[in-house]
């Protein structure tokens, strides 16, 4: 389904061609490409647009910015605040609101329809104006995110486990906001990034109920050897991984062959979850049993493996991911193909350019040139020396 | 019986861990074993008056090779394969940093000691190792097909020696010829050309192997460099040939399986009784011949025998490995179980396209990740590999199998020959002896029959022959040591690395292992997982009791035991790298395998249930 201001990500849209921002041009083409993503859509930035354009609040933003001097620290905390109030008390235009109130209830509509998940049976009737509906995600999609030199990491709001079409918009409206947080201002300034002309999409995700979710990184961010996949892995959902408030388990897994050839399991203190009654999610102790088993099975870490590397070798270039498994068996994705790189169960949330190493040459490695009788004289002598 | 292997007092602090195993000159007698010095020729010993020496260097376990303790006659295959060895690195192609191998036998077993070249030595040998071993490397198709030739002119030689009844009295025409030699000038002679010729099997089984392996260290170390962490398997699985001899005889079985099912004759070769070898192989053949098109299969099982069935299911290394030429009880019963298989619908052939394809994409997927100007050196080094690695494979096939199977039954024809003379009671006594006393012995024989007079042998030999049955037996009772003595800080000898997979990190985990009682660890030979009982096999002999679905745990496994590996689910070995037989042969057959843990075999239970991860290298023992 495709409209001005949605854009599903198993629509078949050119991510070429629509204005969705970095995070939704990537799910669409990776569910383009057949690679298992958890269904939704994208709010494009016409919606962004539309907004701006109603009552001149472009004009009053750009207005505000004109004033800014990030060197005022005070100052620009000021601006910030004011800038996000304006967007947060301007009404989000009705045809934007319908749309995205549209998209989300065929969200739910298709998940009944796959009977993949029980949320409440009240994601088919319509009546998702209130608390119930399908919980969804909700992530900023800044055009200006996941450069292949700028990675934007973490610079934008994302909203678990929003359930409710109004609970959604608001959401939407929220992430619009991020852009004007005083932390995304000074990145975008260290980085000289124009402050002008920014606009953002919104990522609109069915919530992944996940068992086990991580990041994994298509080279191994050590020495840059590019034959190495690192996975980082924590119980529950992502976030906690992501944002390094536990020390998750790492998977240390060749490339070509999908074997793990180091496991580093830590003792994990927390995860977070869906709430027992549905209402969101909460943060929890791990009971002592599970704090040190490993939280992924050997066939998982060469799922998980598997999919990163279907990522990397579809963008052509290294690549940094943020992936789920579910809790739940089931088909892992209603949109686009069947899950066939990641496996079952593995889910890609995300995916982005690696930006350190494959900027950085690598040290050469100590190997005699050639090869024939001189190289393995000069191999052998050296069996002293390197390791074995 | 005892299974933890001993250290010596002083060798270990009472706490921390343990630096170094137990010196041979301290290691207690196992009971029964008293004087077992007095089977092995004395250069072989751990003798008193070089212990300073010996006791200076470090010594690993061959259990590789020869994993049951040898009777006195099979210490011919260390001494040459040792001598050997030695011959190509030190005197042919003066590798630059390695001579031969030092060779014990201790309490039954073989340990060695690699001889490293000193420093200053070394920078000398390196232009002539280039001239000599890089002529070999550029000749190296036409030099191994030179090779074959002088293989097989070897063998030939081989089976062409007769040991039979000498004559009452020499035949009349000798007489009118004048010839004025007796029927033991061909018996003696006969008996040091079979010595000879074993000698130079053994010259030809080093000839091009020491190179060979230096090749592909060559690329694993590469490999290592480039891609920290690399797992050996992938190493491995890049240069492993598909298409090689030493695959044929199993492949053969799988040909005459699907015959038997063309032809109709499987109920004829599915006789009743577990196992291989239920029926005797006479009746199952003789009810083959009886069947309308019983001779076309008769016709291609007699085809294939010479030469794939010059094949066992030992190593090669020890006089009763039972060869399927000799015993068609073997090749039958595995015929047997592929036909049993086939008839359940499964794949029996080894699935050659998907690991061509398997081969070509990991090669193929190294190279791309490498910069463009290190890719060629990658596929140089592959190259050189994957050309020499078909002789590293194949030469068992040659040697091992058709060179020894044939010295082999000579040496027991021999010995059934003085066996009939009353030299010892059983028909296999000779290998009591060592080399020379046997050669001693048929002087005697020889010269008894030529004065028309008893020998001293069937007098002397009998209870000797049983004393040392008895010594054999009881050292058979404990499991060899690992290693002996203090190690190096580091492993750099690269044979010792590149045939024996002895690296500085197994000798630690050796080491760990001595007290350990958990889990074990080893190499990730061949990937996946698999749980079930373990079977402990210590010999080929044990193979029949092999069930469906068990794991095979054994010391070492050789190739040959691959129709074996239809029934079990994983397999576990205390030697060997990823290079080594039992690696190379489960990874063609998509079995988990971990090999080298050490110590496997003995501290594992037949029944014991556990668990293989091939792919992380781990062994769990479940109960």
């Amino acid at each position: 389904m495709t409209c001005q201001y949605t854009v599903t990500f198993d629509s078949g849209a050119d991510p070429a061609t629509v204005r969705v921002g970095g995070k939704c041009a990537g799910l669409l083409t990776m569910t383009g490409a057949g690679v298992a993503v958890p269904p939704g859509f994208a709010v494009t930035v016409d919606a962004f647009d539309a907004l701006l354009d109603s009552g001149g609040l472009r004009a009053e933003i750009d207005s505000l910015l004109s004033g800014l001097d990030v060197e005022d620290p005070p100052g620009t905390r000021t601006c910030a605040a004011e800038i996000r109030r304006l967007v947060g008390e301007r009404p989000v235009p009705s045809r934007v609101a319908a749309a995205v109130t549209a998209a989300y209830r065929v969200l739910g509509d298709d998940g009944d329809a796959g009977g993949g998940r029980d949320d409440g049976g009240d994601g088919g009737d319509g009546d998702d104006g209130g608390a119930g509906g399908v919980p969804v995600a909700v992530r900023s999609s800044a055009e200006t995110e996941d450069l292949p030199t700028l990675s934007f990491a973490g610079q934008y709001d994302t909203y678990l486990w929003i359930r409710g079409a109004d609970a959604v918009v608001d959401a939407v409206r929220r992430c619009w906001a991020s852009l004007w947080t005083t932390r995304a201002i000074a990145y975008r300034a260290t980085n000289g990034v124009p402050e002008r002309g920014q606009s953002m999409g919104v990522a609109v995700q069915r919530m992944v109920d996940a068992r086990s979710a991580g990041v994994a990184v298509t080279l191994n961010p050590a020495d840059g050897d590019p034959s190495k996949i690192v996975i980082d892995a924590g119980w529950g959902l992502g976030g906690p991984v992501v944002s390094g408030e536990v020390t998750p388990d790492n998977y240390l897994v060749d490339k070509v062959l999908l074997l793990p050839v180091r496991t580093t399991v830590a003792p994990k203190q927390y995860e977070i979850v869906a709430a027992p009654d549905g209402s969101g999610i909460v943060r929890r102790a791990v009971e002592d049993a599970r704090r040190q088993e490993p939280c992924l099975a050997p066939a998982e870490v060469t799922a998980v493996a598997r999919l990163a590397k279907a990522v990397e070798r579809h963008y052509g270039c290294p690549q940094d991911i943020e992936w789920a498994i579910d809790r739940t068996p089931g088909p892992p994705s209603r949109a686009g193909a069947p899950a066939r790189d990641g496996g079952p169960g593995v889910l890609l949330l995300q995916a982005r350019p690696e930006t350190v190493w494959s900027r950085r040459p690598r040290a050469a490695a100590a190997v005699v040139r050639g090869a024939g009788v001189t190289s393995i004289a000069d191999t052998m002598l050296g069996l002293g020396t390197l390791p074995t | 019986m005892a299974t933890q292997p001993h250290t010596t007092s002083g060798a270990h602090p009472a706490s921390g861990p343990r630096t170094a195993f137990i010196s041979p000159y301290e290691h207690p007698v196992p009971a029964g074993a008293e004087g077992w010095q007095s089977m092995y020729p004395y250069h072989v010993l751990f003798q008193p008056e070089r212990r300073e020496r010996d006791e200076s260097r470090f010594w690993f376990c061959d259990s590789q090779h020869w994993p049951t303790v040898l009777k006195p006659f099979e210490t011919v295959g260390p001494e040459l394969a040792a001598k050997c060895l030695g011959q190509f690195n030190t005197r042919h192609f003066l590798v630059p940093p390695a001579n031969g191998m030092d060779c014990r036998i201790h309490q039954g077993y073989v340990y060695l000691s690699p001889i490293v070249v000193p420093q200053d030595e070394v920078p000398a040998r390196v232009p002539e190792f280039l001239r000599r071993a890089g002529h070999y490397f550029q000749h190296w198709d036409e030099l191994v097909d030179n090779w074959k030739g002088k293989v097989l002119d070897t063998i030939r030689e081989l089976e062409a020696l007769r040991f039979t009844e000498l004559p009452e009295v020499q035949p009349y025409e000798e007489i009118e010829r004048g010839l004025g030699l007796d029927a033991t000038d061909a018996l003696l002679g006969g008996y040091d050309r079979l010595l000879a010729l074993c000698h130079r099997a053994w010259q030809y089984h080093f000839e091009f192997l020491n190179l060979g392996y230096a090749a592909y260290l060559d690329l694993f170390q590469a490999c290592r460099q480039w891609f920290p962490n690399i797992p050996d398997q992938a190493v491995a699985t890049m240069v492993q040939g598909v298409d090689m001899e030493l695959f044929r005889p199993d492949d053969e079985l799988k040909r005459l399986a699907k015959l038997a099912v063309e032809l109709g004759l499987e109920h004829r070769l599915t006789g009743s009784g577990p196992g291989p070898g239920p029926a005797p192989e006479r009746d199952t053949l003789a009810a083959v011949a009886r069947e309308p098109r019983g001779r076309e299969w008769l016709d291609a099982w007699e085809a294939v025998q010479d030469p794939w069935f010059n094949f066992t299911s030992g190593n090669g290394f020890y006089a009763g490995d039972r060869y399927w030429r000799d015993d068609p009880a073997l090749p039958l019963g595995y015929v047997r179980d592929y036909v049993l298989r086939l008839r359940r619908g499964e794949n029996v052939d080894r699935r050659v396209t998907e690991l061509v394809a398997e081969r070509d994409r990991v090669s193929g997927e190294y190279a791309a990740l490498l910069d463009p100007d290190r890719r060629g050196d990658f596929e140089a080094k592959l190259r050189l590999a994957r050309q020499v690695y078909p002789y590293v494979e194949n030469h068992n096939f040659y040697i091992e199998h058709w060179s020894m199977g044939v010295f082999w039954r000579k040496v027991r024809d021999l010995s059934s020959l003085l066996h009939r003379a009353g030299f010892w009671p059983g028909e296999t006594g000779m290998l009591y002896l060592t080399r020379d006393e046997a050669r001693g012995a048929l002087f005697d024989f020889a010269s008894g029959w030529a004065r028309g007079s008893a020998p001293v042998g069937p007098d002397h030999w009998p209870p000797e022959v049983d004393r040392r049955r008895r010594i054999v037996r009881a050292l058979a009772a404990q499991p060899p040591e690992p290693a002996l003595n203090r190690p190096p800080a580091a492993v750099t000898e690269p044979f010792s690395i590149m045939l024996w997979g002895i690296t500085s990190e197994r000798v630690a985990s050796w080491l760990a292992g001595l007290a350990a009682t958990g889990d074990l660890s080893g190499l990730a030979a061949s990937p996946g997982l698999a749980d079930g009982p373990a079977r402990i096999v210590r010999s080929a002999d044990e193979l029949d009791l092999v069930q469906d679905g068990e794991i095979l745990v054994s010391p070492v496994t050789a190739p040959s035991w691959a129709p074996v590996f239809g029934r079990v689910r994983a397999t576990v070995t205390d030697i060997g790298g990823v290079m080594s037989h039992a690696a190379i042969v489960c990874r063609e057959y998509s079995l988990p395998a971990v090999t080298g843990t050490g110590t496997a075999s003995t501290r594992i239970r037949t029944g014991q249930r556990i668990r293989v991860d091939g792919t992380a290298g781990t062994v769990t023992l479940l109960d």
